[in-house]
């Protein structure tokens, strides 16, 4: 465990980290604003993303600046959240974004594309056990 | 001055954060779908945590690190889960 | 030497990750050491097929478009997300083909598409190669589906086909 206290912080750095920190939240909140603003769910999905690209990249560039400011070596683990969130944000978006997609077909809502008819079945199927990691896909896009 | 730029800006940081929790909190409890409510609920988890990193820079300890990593990492499997249970009504197969 | 080490890279990855969460000193870098020898073989039991890098050299400049592309996207989204619609946004859902079929380059395609915001990842159909995503602002549909297969999907089958 790292600890320091701000005086240690030189003048340069905590500038430098300041901006980029204010950028970060600045970002995080303008996204949540999105969130409240846009008026559907598939433009809605675009709003996050500005708190988990830059938004948590500036917090975290700042976090790393004013703590390696302050104590003699490098302290860098603030890296891992940054790859940790940007590996993890597309798995759930993806997930959302085709269960809503999935929820507005079944209720036939309007202004969703159609479902693209798979060629067959059988094709699928043959792939299916020739890339068992290609399986879910198909599963779930078969699903009536 | 080093001290105060720091406590201004976090000062500022924190609240701006405080505030993009509140906008997640007012999405999530007005819905409308159930979609609305989870991508808000997954965007307040990206909020708190980085607060949390915001608490870290603050007190100036790591501890909140952790917090942080574990907190994200709980808004992932939670917001799965979720978004599988929309998909399927089922979370268990 | 791929019997010993399935998954260098993640071995790397591994240690690297626990040095940093642990810190960086001499017992713990034993540990480091140990450990991401040991793990990378428990994936191995789970059957998954390592994925292979046609061409490392091409990844840093892949890197760099993605991270400008990024920051201008952020830029854009800030800047119609604060000035209000001036003019009518066309936010629609984009269907394109896709020749890219490596896992693991479509893995990366889905990251690079869901961290610019603007553009979200929503649905892939592998047997007939066709993505759909949903756009923040249409502007011309056929410069966008030009502009993703030559900026992403053109680097991303060189680098993993």
């Amino acid at each position: 465990m790292t600890t320091f206290s701000h005086a240690d912080v030189p003048l340069w750095a905590a500038v430098v980290g300041s901006a980029f920190l204010l950028l970060g939240a600045g970002l995080t909140l303008i996204g949540a604003f999105g969130l409240v603003r846009l008026q559907s769910f598939y433009e809605r999905i675009h709003a996050p993303t500005l708190g988990t690209s830059w938004g948590m990249g500036g917090m975290i560039l700042g976090s790393i600046i004013i703590f390696t400011s302050a104590s003699a070596r490098p302290v860098l683990h603030e890296i891992l959240i940054g790859v940790f969130v940007t590996v993890t944000t597309p798995v759930t978006l993806m997930m959302l974004g085709r269960a809503a997609l999935y929820r507005d077909r079944s209720e036939l809502n309007p202004g969703v594309p159609p479902e693209t008819p798979d060629d067959s079945f059988a094709t699928a199927m043959v792939e299916r056990k020739e890339a068992p990691s290609h399986s879910e896909q198909e599963v779930v896009s078969q699903r009536p | 001055m080093n001290v105060l730029v720091l406590f201004v800006t976090l000062w500022i940081v924190q609240g701006a954060l405080a505030l993009a929790m509140c906008m997640c909190v007012y999405r999530m409890v007005l819905g409308p779908r159930a979609q609305d409510r989870i991508l808000a609920l997954d965007a307040l988890y990206v909020s708190a945590m980085l607060q949390l990193l915001a608490f870290g820079v603050r007190t100036g300890s790591t501890v909140y690190f952790e917090t942080a990593l574990i907190i994200g990492m709980l808004g992932f499997v939670a917001t799965v889960a979720l978004a599988k249970f929309l998909m399927r009504g089922e979370v268990i197969e | 030497m791929k019997r010993y080490f399935p998954y260098p890279v993640l071995t790397g990855c591994l240690a690297l990750m626990w040095l940093l969460l642990a810190g960086f000193t001499r017992g713990q870098f034993v540990l480091a050491v140990l450990v991401s020898l040991a793990a990378p073989h428990a994936l191995k039991a789970l059957g998954e097929e390592s994925a292979t890098v046609k061409r490392w050299l091409l990844i840093p400049g892949f890197l760099g478009v993605v991270l400008v592309d990024i920051i201008r996207s952020n830029i854009s989204v800030v800047w119609i997300l604060l000035s209000g619609d001036h003019r009518p946004r066309n936010s629609n859902f984009i269907t394109m083909p896709m020749k890219l079929k490596s896992p693991t380059g479509l893995a990366t395609l889905a990251v690079v598409l869901t961290s610019t915001p603007g553009t979200a990842w929503l649905d892939y159909n592998s047997t007939r190669g066709e993505l759909l995503i949903h756009v923040f602002d249409i502007v011309d549909e056929k410069q966008w589906i030009e502009q993703i297969t030559k900026r992403y999907e053109e680097p991303l089958r060189e680098i993993f086909e």
